[in-house]
């Protein structure tokens, strides 16, 4: 929906705002190189200079001024500094041809209001920029440990031989070692062992409990809600004392059974809480309508409320599944060597021994996260599809 | 039908009055709920619920000094610590026996742990005493079997303690319930021992401390008493029995070696002193101050734990402040406080402007950035501290950058983790996400006609934003503010992992009590006195969003 439309601007401004940037990068190209000084000048000449002889002479033909600025880019850069020159050059080349036209068309005016004054628009872009490096920020710490995974020494930081995308620097050497380690196998070995019956446990309790909570009459809502939510204000160091001591005063401690049941118990808040918000959409005329054609009230469970509810109770267990799937405070307490989990493992990786391995790991379990993600999204739609069919 | 409403009360299909009819489908759906949300209800007290109690009741519990020293503390009881003078014999004596059967058990030494958390120094007292008890007794035995063979004989005392007239298994049982106190465990199991009535009168601590033989010797080394050897402990209670015992009236068995005995031991060995044992053991023992720290420790339960979690000491003068090297806690929970604050701010300052843009961009562009959101909140805690142990290391991806462009001295490298500042990073980036999840949800409830009409009512941007668009997206910062900071005071992983020494919290500390140091008391009350904070922002957040209103996702 474009609110303004879009007037070419003069070639002179659209230069100079690429100038700006060209001057901003170039002050980091030159610190790199030896002078920052220069770099800023510099950057912001040569910017300046690209720009303008696009925005004046090229207009008509977008496609090839910002494939041709690419391709200077990309062969100034191989000659700089070499295949990661050229990788660095196609970034800028692309984002300066696209900042130029985007400029010069007056195309980043389309979404701001006509009577916006240009300081609002200056801001408006600056705010866009600030969130952007926020949601950068976010994501950062998950995408250098992708590429880390994959490094050929046991080192923490990008070799010059990864950075100069030489196939040596590369291995997948932390995989196979996760992948033949027998303290990495048995972790994994017990991570899924006990997250899937603790699962069940929350899921199987607590889907009965929130379709009890969510009865017209329930003496006591509040309290009970706030007792079943508990597990999961109360801090994790505070359930994992508190489990500690009880447990090992009734010889749960250090035993499968005591892992399984202190994570179930920190998984039911998860599956209540989305169960409950699925059951308040859930219309109850359908249980009636089955009762009255002669369902009882087990059948009208399992062939009317459950196929409805499904999605809530199904993302709901995949919260338990990753919540014990994750823990490690509570599991580090109650369990002993034998229930050593994946998130153990890493922990004392990361405290003790680091080993590269939890790099490879973790993009693992990232993979992992996000196919749970998905599933939890589609989910979430499907329900929402779900209740959008019955009047309510 | 008519007639039936017009003259009595309003019936139900069955015949019984409509109200009551209805009140009983009322009171059969409030239990049919009840019967659903039982279940789980009694899961999450025994396996949640029973855990939180059973640790606020070990941050009070205290009974290890009354279980291992039981005369020993009612015997003080009477003892003025005001006086400066060390209590009197009959406490050492009592003491004797006491510290005998817990050394025996090995339960002394953790009792001297326990006093040691009040008083430095009374650990080692403890442990070293321990170790030399069988001396004093050790004396009088030899005296006795070099006398006559028969004092060295299992049998020959079993013999003499059991008597042949009425036995009294009432001492039996006391010691029984104190051993069991000491091993902190059922004993079940027959003793096979019972003392004689005319010995217990005859021979009282001779009796007391032949009776924590017999009862340890049967039920913890599972061993026959008549067989078994008595304790070096036993000798000096007969030493001290046969001191004033007037056996002219005594002929039950053992009687003449019990005259001989007395005679022998008058001749031969000085009359016992349980205050110079003690002192010679350790001088330590004739000091008031450690007495008085008995003194004041022994009762059942004590706000003693509490009082060390705030830097404070119960001392038998009352409750002070602990001397300025020795407080950690309040600086611990200041600091857990402040940086818990500083990293709720970071996730406001960071959060409000991508919740912002979240709730104001169209609904598919937002959906695409939503997952940069939800990614990191879906990934594993582990995954994502590691990734900053990674990049904020002195050889890391940062410094790497910094030094590659010449920002940073290539020797003077950022000290950004093992600190506060580490902390801080990397508990922000992880808590980001709960706090623009409720912004963003408070934001896209904010029609965006109300910023046109301030700013066409002639506002400027920021009175327009000020005046209009916070205010109501205050309740989202206080929703997301909340839940951040309950989140950040408790957190463990990550402070223990990248905090080092200074950016480390409460939580961590209390990990320290529970697995290194074992001191579960005091690890009970710092959990005790966070859980308090945790659960007035959660009733705090209750009242402000309501717990039904919680999302995920």
């Amino acid at each position: 929906m474009a609110l303004t439309i879009a007037k070419p601007t003069s070639a002179i401004f659209a230069a100079g705002v690429a100038a700006v940037f060209g001057a901003f990068f170039g002050i980091f190209v030159g610190t790199a190189q030896g002078s920052g000084l220069l770099g800023f000048v510099a950057g912001g000449a040569v910017i300046f200079a690209l720009a303008w002889v696009l925005a004046t002479f090229m207009r008509e033909q977008q496609k090839a001024a910002r494939w041709g600025l690419a391709v200077i880019f990309i062969v100034a850069g191989f000659l700089f500094a070499g295949l990661p020159g050229a990788v660095t050059g196609a970034i800028f080349g692309v984002f300066f041809g696209w900042l130029t036209f985007f400029v010069a068309s007056g195309r980043y005016r389309t979404e701001i209001p006509p009577y916006a004054t240009p300081r609002q628009v200056l801001w408006h872009y600056a705010f866009r920029i600030i969130a952007g490096l926020i949601l950068v920020f976010l994501i950062t710490p998950i995408l250098v440990v992708m590429p880390l995974s994959f490094n050929a020494e046991d080192f923490f930081t990008f070799t010059p031989e990864m950075l100069a995308f030489d196939p040596e620097g590369y291995s997948l050497k932390h995989y196979r070692d996760f992948f033949t380690n027998s303290d990495w196998q048995g972790a994994l070995w017990n991570s899924v062992r006990i997250a899937p019956v603790a699962t069940i446990l929350a899921v199987g309790f607590g889907t009965l409990a929130a379709i009890g909570l969510s009865q017209p009459h329930v003496p006591f809502r509040q309290a009970i809600m706030a007792i079943l939510i508990s597990p999961m204000i109360v801090p994790l160091i505070i359930s994992a004392a508190g489990m500690y001591f009880f447990y090992s005063r009734i010889g749960l401690q250090g035993t499968y059974l005591g892992v399984v049941l202190a994570h179930a118990a920190l998984g039911i808040p998860f599956v209540i809480i989305t169960v409950t918000a699925t059951l308040v959409g859930f219309d109850r005329s359908l249980t009636r309508a089955a009762a009255n054609m002669g369902a009882d009230p087990v059948t009208t469970f399992f062939r009317v409320q459950m196929p409805l509810i499904l999605p809530g109770v199904i993302s709901g267990g995949l919260f338990a599944f990753i919540t014990s799937f994750d823990e490690v405070v509570v599991v580090l307490f109650v369990g002993s060597a034998g229930q050593k989990t994946l998130p153990w493992q890493m922990f004392i990786g990361l405290r003790e021994q680091i080993s590269p391995t939890i790099l490879a790991v973790a993009t693992i379990l990232v993979c992992i996260s996000i196919c749970l993600l998905a599933t939890v999204e589609l989910l979430r739609r499907r329900s929402e599809r779900l209740r959008g069919m019955s009047p309510s | 039908m008519s007639d039936t409403t017009q003259n009595g009360p309003m019936l139900a299909a069955d015949g019984t009055p409509l109200k009551r009819s209805l009140n009983r489908a009322l009171r059969r759906q409030k239990l049919r709920a009840l019967m659903l949300i039982a279940p789980l209800l009694i899961f999450v007290l025994v396996t949640f619920i029973a855990p939180i109690a059973d640790m606020l009741f070990r941050s009070v519990e205290n009974q290890i000094v009354s279980d291992t020293l039981p005369t020993a503390t009612e015997v003080l009881e009477d003892w003025d610590h005001t006086t400066g003078t060390p209590p009197g014999e009959e406490v050492y004596e009592a003491l004797y026996y006491d510290l005998y059967l817990a050394a025996e058990a090995r339960a002394h030494t953790r009792l001297g742990t326990r006093l040691n958390y009040e008083y430095t120094g009374v650990s080692s007292l403890f442990r070293s005493t321990g170790r030399g008890l069988e001396d004093l007794g050790e004396e009088y035995q030899d005296i006795l079997e070099d006398a006559d063979d028969s004092w060295g004989e299992g049998a020959f005392w079993y013999e003499l303690m059991t008597g042949t007239g009425d036995t009294d298994a009432s001492l039996v049982r006391e010691h029984r319930a104190r051993l069991q106190a000491l091993e902190n465990a059922r004993l079940t199991g027959d003793v096979g021992f019972a003392p004689s009535v005319e010995i217990m009168e005859l021979l009282p601590q001779t009796t007391f401390a032949y009776t924590d033989f017999a009862v340890f010797t049967a039920l913890m080394d599972e061993d026959v008493v008549a067989e078994e050897d008595p304790w070096e402990g036993v000798y000096a209670g007969l030493a001290q029995d046969l001191q004033t015992a007037d056996l002219s009236g005594y002929d039950g068995p053992g009687a003449e070696a019990l005259v001989a005995a007395q005679q022998t031991l008058a001749e031969q060995a000085e009359p016992i002193n349980y205050t110079a044992f003690f002192e010679s053991e350790d001088e330590d023992w004739l000091n008031p101050d450690i007495w008085a720290t008995i003194q004041t420790y022994s009762s059942n339960y004590t706000g003693g734990y509490f009082l060390n979690a705030v830097d404070m000491q119960l001392t038998p003068d009352g409750i002070e402040m602990r001397p300025d090297g020795q407080r950690l806690y309040m600086v611990l929970f200041q600091r857990t406080l402040f940086m818990s604050l500083t990293i709720t701010l970071s996730c406001i300052l960071l959060g409000y402007p991508v919740a912002w843009l979240l709730a104001n961009l169209p609904a598919s562009k937002a959906n695409l950035l939503m997952i940069l959101v939800l990614l990191p909140f879906w990934t594993s805690l582990l995954v994502r501290t590691s990734a900053w142990k990674v990049m904020l290391q002195q050889q890391g991806v940062i410094n790497d950058v910094l030094v590659w462009l010449g920002l940073v001295d290539d020797a003077a490298r950022l000290v950004m983790i093992n600190n506060q500042f580490g902390t801080i990073v990397a508990m922000t980036h992880i808590l980001l996400p709960f706090m623009i999840l409720p912004l963003y949800s408070v934001m896209q409830g904010i029609p965006p006609s109300y910023l046109r009409a301030a700013k066409s009512l002639g506002a400027t941007n920021w009175t327009a934003f000020w005046r209009v668009y916070f205010p109501q997206s205050v309740p989202g910062i206080g929703a997301g503010s909340i839940l951040v900071f309950i989140l950040a005071i408790g957190y463990y992983i990550t402070p223990e992992i990248v905090g080092g020494r200074t950016g480390t919290f409460i939580s961590n500390r209390i990990a320290y009590h529970i697995s290194s140091s074992l001191n579960w008391g005091l690890a009970a009350a710092l959990g005790a006195i966070l859980l308090a904070v945790v659960l007035l922002l959660y009733w705090a957040y209750d009242r402000i969003v309501g717990i039904d209103n919680v999302k995920l996702g």
